[in-house]
């Protein structure tokens, strides 16, 4: 891939594409680089390189907010909101280690992929904190949509739409994003030796008690639950648990394993060190269980549940061919959907990336491409299905 | 006696109106159908009352299948269509034109499944924002967005304009709590978005559709997220001699890592009426906060005596957490009753821009001079965790010309919201009220890149096209293709 332009400012990145967009010059957008394996890959493209585009360029911690451009490095925001014992609540994946890069994750790729943790389901996804966005379209156009203020219903929400579409209606400049006060104490109980079917039950009992569980996932036999908070709430609510689940006589973790633990969970490091491909599956938590067994009726595959088990992955031998229409079959239709988050390029060229829409839907989302980004130079067919 | 403009009613579309209601009453059963000028006059106006009109005719389909079919009879004979919720909307959302047929969701009622295990319910859309707590309280849960028109208000109102509520700053609005729609489109078709699983794939038209004013297409069915109720909660009051103050310990509140699921704020003007009605026992000061936390026992006691901690520093003039369930009533009776206790002595417009935080005590102290500029009184009552301002301007409706001055007061205001970092709307809505100002917040390239996502789901503009873009910025795409 050949470099393009790699702009400092706002101004410079619609100069660029605006120069782009004349002369129909395909355009990859690329910060750190670190997500770039998922998507249905392209060829004859040129990189717009936004890494240049950095700095935090406001935070007030006593309103909750923070405002960046959209190549500042996730890490240099970590460490401006760790000062003030704040953190972003929605715990983006770094996808490093599962699909094997290198460079610096950014905020403006953790917007344009809508990019959550294991907290996602009580809390909410990236595009739930995102307050408002600055973004150069497909013809150079500069427009802003949102705000820095938690509660903004003023005209359409652009924001929302610009989060999770992966640099396909216009590239991020800026972004507003609410912030949270980070727990003073996190700690898990760990159920061993259980299936998946009883972690979700385990998940679906505990989640619907007020004691505010917000991890919950199941790896290698373990089920875990994730509270945290003040002191005396996490003292209050692993003891009120425990009663819940008095049988099943949980163990507690707390301290540095207890990061490593969830972190390892958030980026998926159980299937990092495997060639197998990976499937990102969302479902209603019930239906969890019946679906990775019928998933692995028909091929070997391993699975790890996470937000109460919401999320289904799926590590699938590379070479079982069919994967990805037994996957998506198996499914339940209109409530659940299989992203590949890696695979080969030629699996991923063969194959929709992103799980089908109705011709209704994807005929819109067409339609809204179209409007920003008339000529298809922004990372053009990444979203196809 | 008005200064928001609405477009002259198309005559041609006047001139058909027999033909509009026979093709409806082929589609819909003829209870559904109501053309009857007498009828009509029920549907003239929301929640902003300034502004009426009756609609040519309204429709209150009882299935998402007659919603489509009346949906596709307009789209077909080129009539504009206005949604109504439960009309409750204070900027004008649902303010018909003469033109227009009102799809009204009144009758779409059915509750379409409750499933603890997966915390989810879904429902047609006609039914209230608190009747969906309702339904679920008995068995330990709730549905989180709490708009002060809860009882009335209904879900499909709640979707258009993207409703919040008090306890916003610990659960969000209702984009965060919605996970999926069913809708009619502009031409009829019935679409499914999101549902039972997160996150749905393909752009996030979710999160478009939930805030657009019935715009984009008529919502249907909601999938919400319920969550399980508080073990308890309770509020502290706290008064204090200046603006500043108040807004420097909401700052320290938010900074030292307690999450209230409540923050109020009351200004004197505010206190003083409300004390008069609600007897509620409020200091008479500056600036009163009530902070509310939840959870079990100690869990609440930790909250409060670190808040109490943060606010004596400060040197409050009165300081009160509340012991009792009846303590806490009584807190928060002078809150809720805020805006009837300022209907009693006077007519009243309520506004609601949002600013950053660190705003607060600026706005309010611009809000005094604009007061006094404008020879208007003004009293504060709002959520100040999050910013989102709801000034009430005092004036008398009856006295010829005191509208139009409460509306250029209430424009200033909405300006300074914007000029300080704000928005003009934190959670009612643009409508009709707040439309003539969007181009004080967005420039043309903002506007045209929202217009042209109507464009895509609705090519004709037919969904409630006066509202939220002023009329001049939306003239060509209104007068449609032909």
């Amino acid at each position: 891939m050949t470099a393009f332009a790699a702009p400092t400012t706002e101004m410079a990145v619609s100069d660029a594409v605006r120069a782009a967009n004349a002369q129909h010059t395909a355009l990859r957008i690329i910060a750190g680089g670190t997500r770039g394996g998922i998507g249905r890959p392209s060829f004859d493209v040129e990189r717009l390189d936004i890494s240049g585009v950095t700095g935090i360029t406001r935070y007030e911690p006593g309103a909750l907010t923070l405002e960046a451009k959209a190549g500042t490095p996730i890490a240099e925001i970590e460490a401006a909101l760790d000062a003030e014992n704040q953190m972003l609540a929605f715990e983006p994946m770094d996808h490093r280690a599962v699909m094997g890069t290198q460079g610096t994750p950014t905020i403006g790729g953790v917007v344009a992929c809508n990019v959550s943790g294991p907290r996602r389901f009580i809390s909410g996804a990236c595009r739930d904190f995102l307050l408002g966005v600055r973004f150069v379209d497909g013809q150079g156009r500069v427009i802003k949509n949102g705000g820095r203020v938690m509660k903004n219903v003023t005209g359409l929400d652009l924001t929302k739409l610009v989060c999770g579409s992966f640099g396909t209606l216009g590239v991020l400049t800026q972004v507003a994003l609410k912030v949270l006060p980070r727990p003073e104490r996190s700690a898990t109980l760990q159920f061993q030796d259980v299936t998946e079917a009883e972690a979700v039950g385990i998940f679906c009992k505990a989640v619907s008690t007020p004691f505010e569980v917000n991890g919950a996932a199941w790896q290698n036999g373990t089920a875990m639950l994730r509270v945290e908070g003040l002191d005396t709430q996490v003292s209050y609510r692993l003891g009120a648990l425990q009663k819940r689940f008095q049988g099943a006589n949980p163990s507690v973790l707390e301290g540095e394993a207890h990061r490593d633990l969830w972190t390892g969970i958030r980026d998926i490091c159980a299937f990092a060190q495997t060639e197998d491909t990976i499937w990102k599956v969302s479902l209603r938590p019930t239906a969890a269980p019946a679906f990775i067994a019928a998933v692995q009726a028909r091929f070997n595959a391993s699975a790890v549940l996470d937000q109460g088990g919401g999320v289904v992955w799926l590590a699938v031998p590379s070479a079982v061919s069919d994967q990805a229409a037994v996957v998506r079959d198996l499914v339940p239709a209109g409530n659940g959907h299989a992203t590949l988050i890696r695979g080969s390029t030629d699996l991923r060229l063969a194959v929709p990336v992103f799980h089908p829409q109705h011709p209704r839907l994807a005929q819109i989302a067409e339609g809204l491409r179209a409007q920003f980004d008339p000529n298809g130079i922004l990372n053009s067919g990444l979203m196809a299905a | 006696m008005s200064t928001i403009e609405m477009p002259k009613p198309d005559q041609s579309v006047l001139d058909r109106k027999a033909q509009i209601v026979e093709a409806l009453c082929k589609v819909l059963p003829s209870d559904s159908v109501i053309f009857d000028e007498h009828e009509t006059r029920a549907y003239e106006c929301d929640g902003l009352t300034a502004y009426r009109c009756p609609p040519l005719v309204a429709v209150l389909p009882r299935t998402s299948q007659e919603c489509a079919a009346a949906m596709r009879v307009c789209h077909d004979l080129n009539v504009t269509v206005v949604p109504r919720g439960a009309g409750t909307s204070l900027a004008g959302g649902a303010l018909p034109t003469a033109d227009c047929v009102i799809l009204g969701t009144a009758r779409l009622k059915d509750v379409l499944e409750v499933d603890y295990d997966n915390r989810i319910i879904r429902v047609q859309t006609g039914v209230t924002n608190l009747s969906v707590t309702g339904l679920v309280e008995d068995d330990g849960f709730f549905y989180a967005p709490d708009p002060s028109s809860q009882l009335a208000c209904a879900i499909a109102g709640n979707i258009a304009m993207n409703s919040g509520g008090a306890h916003c700053l610990k659960y969000g609005v209702t984009t965060n709590n919605l996970l999926g729609v069913k809708m009619v489109m502009a031409d009829g078709e019935i679409v499914e978005i999101g549902g039972g699983a997160m996150d749905a794939p393909g752009l996030d038209l979710l999160g478009l559709i939930c805030g657009s004013e019935g715009q984009l297409g008529i919502v249907t069915e909601a999938t919400l997220r319920i969550l399980p109720k508080p073990e308890g909660a309770r509020p502290v009051l706290i008064g204090f001699d200046s603006a500043e103050t108040a807004g420097e310990c909401v700052g320290n509140i938010i900074k030292s890592g307690v999450l209230p699921v409540a923050i109020e704020y009351m200004d004197r003007p505010c206190i003083r009426v409300v004390e008069n009605f609600a007897k509620a026992g409020y200091p008479l000061c500056e600036a009163l906060l009530i902070v509310e936390v939840e959870g079990s026992d100690g869990e609440i006691e930790d909250q409060l005596s670190r808040i109490t901690k943060i606010a004596q520093e400060l040197n409050p003039v009165e300081m009160r957490v509340s012991e009792s369930d009846e303590q806490s009533a009584l807190i928060w009776k002078g809150r809720k009753s805020a805006f009837g206790a300022m209907g009693q002595i006077n007519d009243y417009m309520c506004l609601d821009g949002t600013v950053p935080v660190s705003e607060l005590p600026y706005t309010l102290k611009r809000i005094g001079e604009l007061s006094k500029q404008h020879g208007l009184d003004v009293a504060n009552v709002f959520h100040a965790g999050d910013g989102n301002m709801h000034p009430l301007i005092l004036f008398d409706a009856n006295k010829p010309g005191e509208q139009e001055k409460a509306e250029a007061f209430g424009f200033d205001i909405l300006r300074t919201c914007v000029d300080v970092g704000g928005c003009l709307t934190g959670e009612h809505g643009v409508g009709v009220e707040k439309r003539d100002l969007m181009t004080y917040q967005f420039n043309t390239e903002d506007l045209e890149g929202q217009m042209q996502v109507k464009d895509v789901f609705d090519p004709t503009w037919l969904l409630n096209p006066s509202k939220v873009f002023p009329l001049q910025v939306s003239a060509q795409r209104r007068a449609g293709p032909g």
